[in-house]
């Protein structure tokens, strides 16, 4: 059987057999150009569908890379609607179109020189004050986050709010392109979580305790034992190892700690 | 109608479900398991697993690996035509300098790009779609490194590398793997990266499949998307690493003394083919999902096309382990609009349980990835799979029991990209189970490196999904996020240094094509394939057969 064949098979390329079996087939508006697909589809299989190949607007396929925002209107509707192509199911008379990129003002900095104070961020992107918050950002963003009060957080110095509120963005740019004070609002998150993260959140000591112990050397001769170690020694080894259990709390300790 | 936002037909199936519930509840409480399977049973499970099935493979009849028997998708890329004919291009006309040419945009890339720079190199890097459209940034269960000392250690870390990947993995790789975790997981955390964490800056940590030690870090349930995003914002900071979008690369190209110079580029937007002139090269071009090998589903990115297999293999590199795929546990085999979509593995490290279609528990929900896969098709095989009305079948998922077992809410909170898409399509997954079936998840193999990530080839470095070793023949969770970090650092590193002390000036080749395609004339394979794929064609077979154009020539196809 040739790789072909298989394909012919595979979860995405079935739209022929989806075919037979739901025929429905609505209307929908690729830039303007009416095509008829099957119920059911998401927007980026309804493109592929008609015969789109996608270089731009089309990544993970799977709701996290940002690369396929989308807007859409509905006949008689004056409501502007945001979608990522991967994920919202084709609806009839949707008029489509995608923005695979929109320039935004992205500010240049070296990091291990930021501190957490909320002037580093207000010097980065003096233009976060011209928001009016008129809330288009939030209105336009696919994952649901509040971006105007993350936007809001940061005028207020609050940098873990506003990290905090924009964790699950996925930098599409929606946002900015509808901002009326000109914001790139995704740009402005990166840079709060990454001060969060880095400068607000306490380090790990136990990291930093472990990595000494490695340092030092104190695994060394351990690793040097399991690499010379026999296939059948291994698994002796693998199956009597001693087994965190999943109820287990911070505290729980081992009864063997020598090759802690 | 609907039940729980499913179509009516789940609804006595999901009753089962809710029938059961609360017993089992009861004895995960209880810290009551189901028993985990012992090596032998684990091993004859294995015959489900369609790594197992011979008809899926076949052997590569050129090139280093000659005679290996992998799968068909695999060997039709390998023995596939170049993109372009070798004795067109004119490698004397350069279109990018640079010193270290890295191919590939997701976390290993920019991860060796951010340290070859910091090592002095001009950086050039390559990407077939956007930086960051990758595997990297779909990963959500989390990074693996031995972070606590009170009970935990690069040793126990080493043993369940080698448990999961069947005690084939090279030896050398794992440990340099598990001893320089720790120090890789800080790196990320002093770059801003938003891991999951308890007030006073401890990593929240927790179990995965095949681990002895709570060692799972985390970033709620982005965690590849949290650090892919992170680090992609620092490369954008570094005024030495340039980032050439929709231009993949299609050759490698190597100078007389026969080291890595360079790459063919191929302007996906334009049509152009460029040469790329660099001192040293690393290969991170992930993995090969979107060859839906044996017509399985995938969770994979757009790209994941095996380019990087098809580039080095023509370049002199050889295979490693690349008999060997993961499917996944757990993708989505319902709701159709996510098929294929990836439920993470810490559903289940959190307590969910698996269940049949009678709502029964029959494996336990942390056996090594190719185990769990494999016990659910027997499952199916057996006719205890859940039927969904797409004709397909699946197992449950019990995601509910989450907020039962860690206060309402849990689900929401600690999952909350996947609450959000499933709610999207009228389903709460903290009230209804999800539907999933085993997914083509990751490329265990690939490759050959050793632990300084060098390859056959002076000059070549790979990185990441695209290598084989590390994983041996089945990979573990979280182990994957920690090889493009730990590796990505060590390739960026190693290949600054080539370029300084190794690098030779020489005239650039693609004499290692022309060979290589000789070598498959000779060998009788006469095809109309071309490699590197770059995209998947998901074109339908009706638009395709009225694509009549002649010829591609002119403005428009």
């Amino acid at each position: 059987m040739s790789a072909k064949q298989t394909k012919k098979k595979s979860a995405e390329t079935a739209v022929k057999e989806k075919k037979q079996i739901a025929v429905k087939l609505i209307p929908i508006y690729i830039m303007g150009k009416r095509y008829e697909v099957p119920e059911g589809l998401t927007i980026m299989k309804a493109m592929e569908y008609v015969g789109y190949i996608l270089i731009r607007g089309c990544g993970c396929r799977g709701g996290t890379c940002g690369a396929c925002g989308t807007v859409y209107r509905k006949p008689g509707d004056y409501k502007l609607q945001v979608a990522l192509a991967c994920q919202k199911t084709v609806e009839s008379d949707m008029y489509i179109a995608q923005v695979p990129f929109f320039p935004a003002n992205r500010a240049l900095y070296d990091f291990t020189e930021l501190t957490a104070a909320p002037e580093e961020v207000f010097k980065l992107y003096p233009e976060l004050f011209r928001c009016v918050a008129c809330n288009a950002c939030t209105k336009a963003c696919p994952q649901g986050i509040e971006v105007m009060d993350a936007i809001s957080a940061l005028k207020q110095g609050n940098i873990a709010e506003a990290a905090r509120l924009s964790f699950d963005c996925i930098q599409c740019g929606l946002c900015t392109s509808r901002c009326f004070g000109e914001l790139a609002q995704y740009h402005m998150f990166q840079l709060a979580r990454r001060i969060y993260g880095a400068r607000i959140v306490p380090q790990a000591e136990h990291l930093a305790a472990m990595i000494k112990a490695v340092n030092e050397g104190k695994y060394d001769r351990f690793l040097d034992e399991l690499k010379q170690t026999k296939e059948d020694e291994l698994k002796k080894l693998y199956q009597e190892r001693e087994v965190e259990p999943m109820t287990a709390g911070e505290d729980w300790k081992p009864k063997d700690t020598k090759y802690l | 109608m609907s039940y729980l936002g499913y179509p009516d037909f789940f609804e006595p199936y999901i009753k089962k479900v809710e029938g059961t519930r609360p017993a089992r509840v009861e004895k995960r409480k209880k810290g009551e398991e189901f028993p985990f399977m012992s090596l032998e049973e684990r091993q004859d499970m294995l015959k489900y697993h369609p790594d197992y099935k011979e008809e899926g493979r076949r052997e590569i009849k050129v090139g280093p690996s000659k005679g290996y028997r992998i799968a068909h998708e695999f060997v039709d890329l390998l023995e596939a035509r170049s993109r372009v004919d070798p004795d067109k291009i004119d490698l004397s006309r350069v279109d990018y300098e640079t010193d270290v040419l890295v191919i590939g945009g997701g976390g290993a890339a920019t991860i060796a790009a951010l340290i070859a720079e910091k090592n002095g190199a001009r950086v050039l890097m390559a990407t077939k779609l956007r930086n960051g459209d990758a595997n990297t940034m779909m990963a959500e269960g989390g990074i693996q490194a031995a972070s606590k000392r009170t009970k935990d250690s690069p040793y126990y870390h080493y043993l369940d590398v080698l448990g999961g990947g069947h005690f084939k993995n090279d030896p050398d790789i794992v440990a340099a793997f598990v001893k320089q975790a720790p120090d890789a997981l800080q790196w990320l955390e002093s770059l801003g990266v938003m891991f999951s964490k308890f007030p006073d800056g401890r990593l929240g940590t927790m179990h995965g499949g095949g681990t002895c030690r709570k060692r799972m870090h985390y970033c709620a349930d982005l965690s590849g998307m949290e650090i892919m995003r992170t680090v992609r914002d620092e490369a954008r900071n570094r005024p030495n690493i340039k980032v050439l979008e929709f231009s993949p690369a299609v050759e490698l190209i190597l100078n007389e003394q026969g080291q890595c110079a360079g790459a063919m580029l191929y302007n996906m937007e334009t049509e152009e083919y460029l040469v790329a002139k660099a001192k040293a090269v690393i290969l991170a071009t992930g993995g090969a999902g979107r060859l839906h090998v044996q017509g399985f589903m995938t969770t994979n990115h757009y790209g994941a096309t095996a380019d990087g297999v098809v580039l080095g293999y023509r370049a002199g590199v050889p295979l490693s382990f690349l008999h060997t795929v993961q499917y996944h546990p757990t993708g989505v085999v319902f709701p159709e609009q996510i098929e294929g979509w990836l439920i993470t593995e810490r559903f289940r490290s959190e307590g969910s349980d698996i269940l049949n279609v009678h709502g029964e528990k029959f494996v336990n929900e942390r056996e090594p990835r190719d185990v769990e896969a494999a016990r659910f098709i027997k499952e199916c095989l057996d006719g205890n799979g859940v039927p969904t009305p797409t004709g397909k079948v699946g197992i449950w998922l019990d995601s509910p029991m989450l907020d039962i077992l860690h206060g309402e809410g849990r689900v929401r909170t600690a999952f909350v990209g996947k609450w959000k898409v499933y709610n999207r399509l009228g389903i709460d997954i903290s009230k209804a189970p999800m539907l999933v079936y085993p997914t083509l998840h990751y490329q265990n193999g690939g490759l050959k490196d050793n632990a300084e990530c060098e390859t056959a080839v002076p000059g070549l470095y790979v990185a990441g999904e695209v290598t084989g070793g590390l994983h041996g023949e089945n990979r573990l969770m979280g182990n994957s996020l920690m090889d493009l970090v730990v590796f990505g650092r060590i390739a960026g590193r190693n290949a600054a240094v080539f370029t300084r002390e190794k690098a030779k000036e020489g005239k650039l080749t693609l004499k290692h094509v022309k060979a290589y395609l000789k070598e498959l004339k000779e060998a009788g394979v006469i095809t109309d394939r071309v490699a590197p794929m770059l995209l998947p064609d998901y074109t339908t077979p009706e638009v395709k057969e009225k694509q009549l154009t002649v010829s591609y020539l002119g403005s428009l196809r």
